[in-house]
């Protein structure tokens, strides 16, 4: 039994474009996704299960902001914050999303580098990344803070109208925010990974014995933009609706 | 003969992927315990189910005993009832049937039948074991918390699930909800491994129209799985916030003893989707590793092919992508709109179309085969009686007229145990009496599994017919006692002791089966590395049962699809699938090599 790389031989197979090639790689032996490693198909079929995991609770959060018979609080003067005695609406989470969004151009840029194996640069990238992300979630702590404290809102009742505004609120970006800082946590371990090099001497894992390898960088990449793309479909559901 | 020779191959593209590097233990404790190989994480997963699955047994004979002689055993309340039905409604589906059929099932024959070493990712799949077991501590540590465990009924429906009144209101319900929400982090870990090993880590040759059945009915079962598991996960913790919160996300303004409860503006309904939306996949999560395990089970021991493999592979596809869009037909009853009723009959009875196909072609299988009856081809074809019996009168149920007056009678209660409680089962036996000889290298007692057969045959029929009558005479499910019901006749109180009578004596079967297990275990006949004369890779290890790594130095090549029954060329009346074309002349047949002969080739 020899000990090799993983997955990706490198070599591209010729093969028919489009439809045609599509029909191919599916009814061809040992792999329908050609030249995928596992890692990445793994991923991308956990983000399927996973997208239905948060439309289950948006679709559950319309659902029960039509069954509530208390008017739900008007999200432009909930969200807003006061500069200078001037109240602007929705300025925090338009810098949280500027920074999570801006927080997939660096993780993208490190998946490229990562590609160049370049050591210095990916590292760097992949804690700038893990820094945004950091940040986003330090902003939504001040967030949550904000409504829980000073304007005691409660997963069970809120002053400003109907008490099922607290609940999804709170669950939906904790739930997200949860995602995040899972993100950050293996972006620090990742980010750390690549700049001890152990993807370029191959360290096997401690857990799998298996040869580190810069695919991952992608595989958490993928992650990444996730979180982010989710993140829009709750800005566009919970504060502008 | 002439589809019987279908899908030969000479040429076999070379390889595109490195061999896969394995975790090799070096301690007991990672070998036996702590175990990354499929294999001993498939036996974890089986134990761990079937134990927890006795638990669920034992709790229906108390059901049946209320049931056959109430106001006799005082030691059962209707508080206990309720939590006993729960109980084990949640344990059977979920904790046993589930857990059974894709983390033991799928992890032993995943790998085996595919031609791969192991798993994708063996550490994810461990993990995938331990949170499973976790998740079968905080259930049963459920029945010792103050209150007991739940008593909602094993759809949990809100309000009721979670307001005092309702047994393990306390703390039990959240302790369920928990462990499904533990059970669904573990069984993605699981499902996301089984999926990528089909798809990606197949053998040189092993395309996906040459799988065993049995794989993508496993497969199609797990993808279905990892996308309705989302939905009660997402049900689960909403619910748990509502117990322990105080949210409102499933309960309307509600009074209870008079006082008006803090809950309000929440839609029960919604609960119903989510957990239906679950729960209807769930069947066919249950069903189609059975559909596709049966269909193996009946062309080995038919020795004659599939009929129609193509078709079958559709039908298990075509079934997945409908069972998404039937799951409100278990809501007629619950106040929806009448028009979403119509439109979930029609989807519902449309079903009825890739299922009809596969039975005629099991049937079309045995046609003209070579029947032999071992005890796995006898629980095969007890397994299509039952599942016809039961979708038959899942036909009545899909009807919305028809559903109405049966809905919550007894009739309801037969039909799903016909369908996914004796159908499944029976498959779950047939094949561990087929698999147990790789699993081991011993064969198990053919009369004990001959006469706990016909007992646990027989047995299912004396249970659910005498129910499918006492529904028509709208006899409630659920309740604990009948008391003065004066549309009942009395005479229906004694088919109840009947049933609970035949309940016991079946109950004692399976503990004659686990006896065979644990006999043949040690002292059953070996069998060889390939008893059934069977073409699939699993049966071609040079070590039985199959050592670390499944397949010795070299990885097998596949050239034809997995029902080489008696080809007209070849020299037995089976040709494996990594059998090379050039030597299907050769003496190739290995049933007959005895486990040391077998080890010492190698």
């Amino acid at each position: 039994m020899t000990q090799s790389a993983l997955t990706d031989t490198g070599q591209s197979p010729t093969r028919p474009d489009g439809m045609q090639g599509f029909v191919t790689d599916w009814s061809s032996d040992q792999r329908a996704f050609k030249n995928v490693p596992w890692g990445k198909a793994m991923m991308w079929i956990f983000l399927l299960s996973d997208t239905f995991i948060f439309s289950c609770f948006l679709l559950s959060y319309m659902t029960v902001r039509m069954s509530t018979t208390v008017p739900w609080p008007i999200p432009s003067e909930v969200f807003a914050l006061s500069f200078g005695g001037e109240p602007i609406p929705l300025i925090l989470i338009a810098i949280m999303t500027f920074i999570l969004i801006s927080s997939s151009g660096t993780m993208a840029m490190a998946v490229m580098f990562g590609y160049k194996k370049d050591r210095r640069t990916t590292a760097i990238l992949m804690f700038v990344t893990a820094l945004f992300g950091a940040s986003f979630v330090g902003m939504q702590a001040f967030e949550w803070t904000k409504l829980i404290v000073d304007e005691g809102v409660r997963p069970w009742a809120n002053p400003m109208g109907a008490a099922q505004f607290g609940s999804t609120f709170f669950m939906i970006t904790g739930f997200h925010g949860f995602h995040v800082s899972i993100g950050v946590i293996f972006l620090f371990i990742i980010a750390r990974k690549v700049w001890r090099g152990d993807f370029d001497r191959e360290a096997t894992g401690f857990f799998t014995s298996r040869k580190g390898n810069y695919e991952i960088v992608e595989t958490m990449g993928l992650y990444w933009h996730f979180v982010d793309l989710v993140w829009v479909f709750i800005f566009a559901l919970f504060y502008l609706w | 003969m002439v589809d019987a020779v279908q899908d030969q191959d000479d040429f076999v593209p070379p390889a595109e992927v490195a061999e896969m590097e394995l975790y090799h233990p070096k301690s007991w404790l990672t070998k036996y315990v702590f175990s990354q190989d499929a294999k001993v994480i498939a036996i974890q997963y089986s134990f761990t189910a079937i134990a927890i699955g006795l638990v669920a047994l034992v709790l229906s004979w108390m059901m049946r005993l209320q049931l056959g002689f109430p106001e006799t055993f005082s030691f059962i309340e209707a508080e206990d009832y309720y939590q006993f039905i729960t109980m084990h409604g949640m344990i059977m589906v979920i904790y046993l049937l589930t857990a059974l059929f894709l983390g033991g099932f799928g992890n032993y024959l995943i790998p085996l039948m595919v031609g791969a070493r192991d798993m994708v990712f063996p550490y994810v799949n461990m993990l995938s074991y331990w949170i499973y077991l976790a998740a079968v501590l905080v259930l049963l540590a459920s029945f010792f918390v103050p209150g007991g465990p739940t008593g909602a009924g094993w759809t949990l429906y809100p309000p009721q699930a979670i307001l005092p009144g309702t047994p393990g209101s306390e703390g039990g319900i959240v302790l369920m909800l928990v462990s499904l929400a533990l059970f669904i982090v573990g069984f993605t870990m699981g499902g996301l491994n089984y999926v990528v090993t089909v798809l990606q880590a197949r053998t040189r040759g092993m395309t996906l129209m040459r799988l065993p059945l049995t794989i993508w009915g496993i497969f199609m079962a797990t993808v279905l799985a990892l996308l309705a598991f989302p939905a009660l996960f997402v049900g689960a913790v909403m619910m748990t916030f509502d117990s322990l919160l105080g949210t409102s996300f499933f309960m309307p303004a509600i009074s209870q003893f008079g006082e008006q409860l803090k809950y309000g503006g929440g839609s029960p309904i919604l609960f119903q989707h989510l957990f239906w939306f679950f729960g209807h996949p769930e069947v066919y999560i249950v069903a189609l590793p059975a559909f596709g395990i049966v269909s193996d089970l009946i062309s080995v021991h038919a020795r004659r092919h599939i009929f129609g493999y193509r078709l079958m592979v559709w039908a298990i596809v075509i079934i997945g992508a409908l069972s998404f869009i039937v799951w409100a037909h278990h809501m007629y009853v619950s106040g929806m709109n009448p028009y979403f009723g119509f439109f979930f009959a029609t989807t519902t009875l449309i079903i009825a179309i890739p299922t009809a196909i596969k039975v005629y072609n099991w049937v079309l299988t045995l046609w003209r085969g070579n029947i032999q009856l071992t005890v796995p081809m006898l629980f095969a074809i007890g397994f299509i009686v039952t599942f016809v019996n039961g979708g038959i009168t899942g036909l009545f149920l899909g009807n919305v007229v028809v559903d109405v007056p049966l809905s919550d009678t007894m009739f309801v209660v037969a039909h799903f145990h016909m369908v996914m409680g004796v159908a499944p089962i029976m498959v779950v036996f047939g094949a561990i009496y087929h698999w147990f000889p790789k699993m081991t290298g011993r064969l198990m007692n053919v009369p004990m599994g001959q006469f706990h057969f016909w007992v646990t045959f027989v047995g299912a029929y004396a249970i659910f017919l005498p129910l499918h009558y006492l529904g028509f005479l709208g006899v409630p499910r659920r309740y604990y006692a009948m008391l003065d019901t004066g549309f009942i006749p009395e005479s229906a109180q004694d088919l109840n002791a009947f049933v609970t009578v035949v309940v016991l004596i079946v109950g004692a079967a399976q503990m004659l089966f686990l006896y065979n297990i644990a006999v043949s275990m040690i002292k059953g006949k070996k069998s060889g590395p390939n008893p059934w004369r069977a073409t699939s890779l699993e049966w071609q290890t040079p070590q039985t049962p199959p050592g670390h790594g499944n397949f010795g130095p070299t990885l097998p090549v596949v050239y034809r699809w997995a029902y080489a029954y008696g080809l007209p060329d070849a020299t037995e009346d089976y040709v494996p699938q990594n059998l090379a074309p050039d030597q299907l002349m050769s003496d190739y047949d290995n049933s007959g090599l005895s486990h040391s002969a077998a080890q010492a080739a190698e």
